[in-house]
């Protein structure tokens, strides 16, 4: 069964929102950190995408959580954009050789694996809290919530991503 | 007292009967964890009325229950947010329970908010934290009112604005709904005065507001219906179509 890619992002992609919406949605830490950590879909979804497929999926699991957490399209803005940059974000972190035949993650270092999950998320926390504050008299306040709950999902992200890692990639 | 914006989508929100039934699932798990400080908290209430209800009995002037103004639904709490500018708090009672836009949601310790989206089961919440809230609110015991607002910047504390400058304002004095509203009735608490200033014209106070609710912390809630609403809605129609 984990060999079929579309079972298994199918089964990723339904308990990461289950885990999104559920749980860290809730967490509240320090009365403001709510780690987005469904992030992780774009980090595990296979090297070799169906561009269009994988555009849409981005969209498709921000526009869940936001059904679920009443922030009308703030996270599907920020999944498709973190789906659209993805490549580029690939190609900065382990260079021009990603698109090959043979390369798989086990090839890549630790860091480069940390640089680029932090990448996305950098990328998804901007693009939500700034829309969601879209205020220009907030910009401590956005920078603080992008800042404390970039680095909260960051080391969620890294810690599931050890916990549910996989022999073969 | 509120302008719609309609910044909540009508169809895609948590009141649906998906969403609606999966977060009432789960908080029908979660809700054992805090059950006996949620009746530490519903029997302080009781006590609280029934203090009220001993100090009426020698009026007979007190109005029954039936010939009211107000309906008065309880519902719970089945998700809470707090940490966006603009926050909702969806609740387990929808139109089935004659649950419908515009009608103002308390706790036993103030106002939570106004009911912004129904389905048949649930309805969501446009809460006092929400940069689009506007409730009208007064200095208890006086008849100086302004609009109650939400800065973003912290869940406890929402600011008061255009009270003017003629008031006279101490640091600890009650907030409470005002009476211009036809959504909640009047004095109903919301928090009281943490701090106040003049605004940048030098007009009118702007005033916040340490709420009694712990905005965090909110599991039982009452919906209020207003009986007359409809036809002060229609007579305040009729009067602007004259002018």
């Amino acid at each position: 069964m984990w060999n079929n890619p579309i079972l298994l992002n199918g089964l990723r992609f339904v308990l990461l929102v289950f885990a999104q919406v559920m749980i860290f949605n809730r967490l509240n830490v320090l009365g403001f950190i709510n780690p987005m950590i469904y992030v992780l879909f774009f980090y595990w979804y296979p090297i070799k995408t169906n561009r269009p497929l994988f555009l849409f999926l981005g969209f498709f699991i921000g526009f869940v959580i936001d059904i679920f957490s009443d922030t009308m399209a703030l996270h599907a803005m920020a999944g498709l954009t973190v789906a659209f940059t993805r490549p580029l974000i690939m190609r900065f972190c382990f260079g021009g050789n990603y698109e090959f035949q043979g390369f798989t993650f086990k090839n890549t270092t630790r860091t480069q694996r940390v640089t680029f999950l932090l990448l996305l998320i950098l990328i998804q926390h901007i693009i939500f809290f700034t829309f969601e504050l879209l205020s220009f008299s907030h910009i401590l306040l956005l920078l603080k919530k992008i800042l404390f709950t970039s680095i909260f999902t960051l080391l969620l992200c890294v810690l599931l991503s050890s916990l549910f890692a996989r022999e073969v990639d | 007292m509120r302008s719609h914006s309609y910044h909540q989508s009508k169809f895609f929100n948590s009141s649906k009967w998906f969403t609606g039934s999966l977060l009432s699932a789960k908080t029908g798990i979660s809700d054992y964890f805090n059950l006996a400080e949620e009746n530490q908290r519903l029997a302080e209430e009781n006590k609280r009325l029934r203090l009220q209800l001993f100090s009426r009995k020698s009026q007979p002037s007190s109005p029954s229950p039936l010939n009211s103004t107000y309906d008065i639904t309880h519902a719970r709490v089945i998700k809470n947010m707090y940490t966006s500018p603009r926050n909702y708090v969806t609740i387990n009672k929808g139109r089935e329970d004659n649950i419908a836009q515009d009608m103002g949601v308390i706790t036993p310790l103030g106002v939570l908010g106004i009911v912004e989206n129904t389905s048949n089961g649930f309805a969501t919440v446009q809460s006092v934290l929400n940069t689009k809230s506007n409730i009208n609110a007064k200095i208890k015991n006086t008849n100086y009112f302004g609009s109650l607002q939400w800065d973003a910047f912290d869940y406890s504390v929402v600011q008061l604005v255009d009270i003017p400058r003629s008031a006279t304002l101490t640091v600890g004095d009650t907030i409470a709904t005002g009476a211009m509203s036809s959504i909640f009735p009047e004095d109903i608490p919301i928090g009281v005065i943490q701090k106040y200033e003049l605004n940048q014209n030098q007009s009118s106070y702007t005033i916040q507001v340490e709420l009694f609710n712990d905005m965090a912390n909110i599991k039982n809630v009452y919906v209020i219906r207003n009986r007359d609403r409809a036809e002060i809605l229609e007579l305040q129609k009729s009067t602007d179509n004259v002018e």
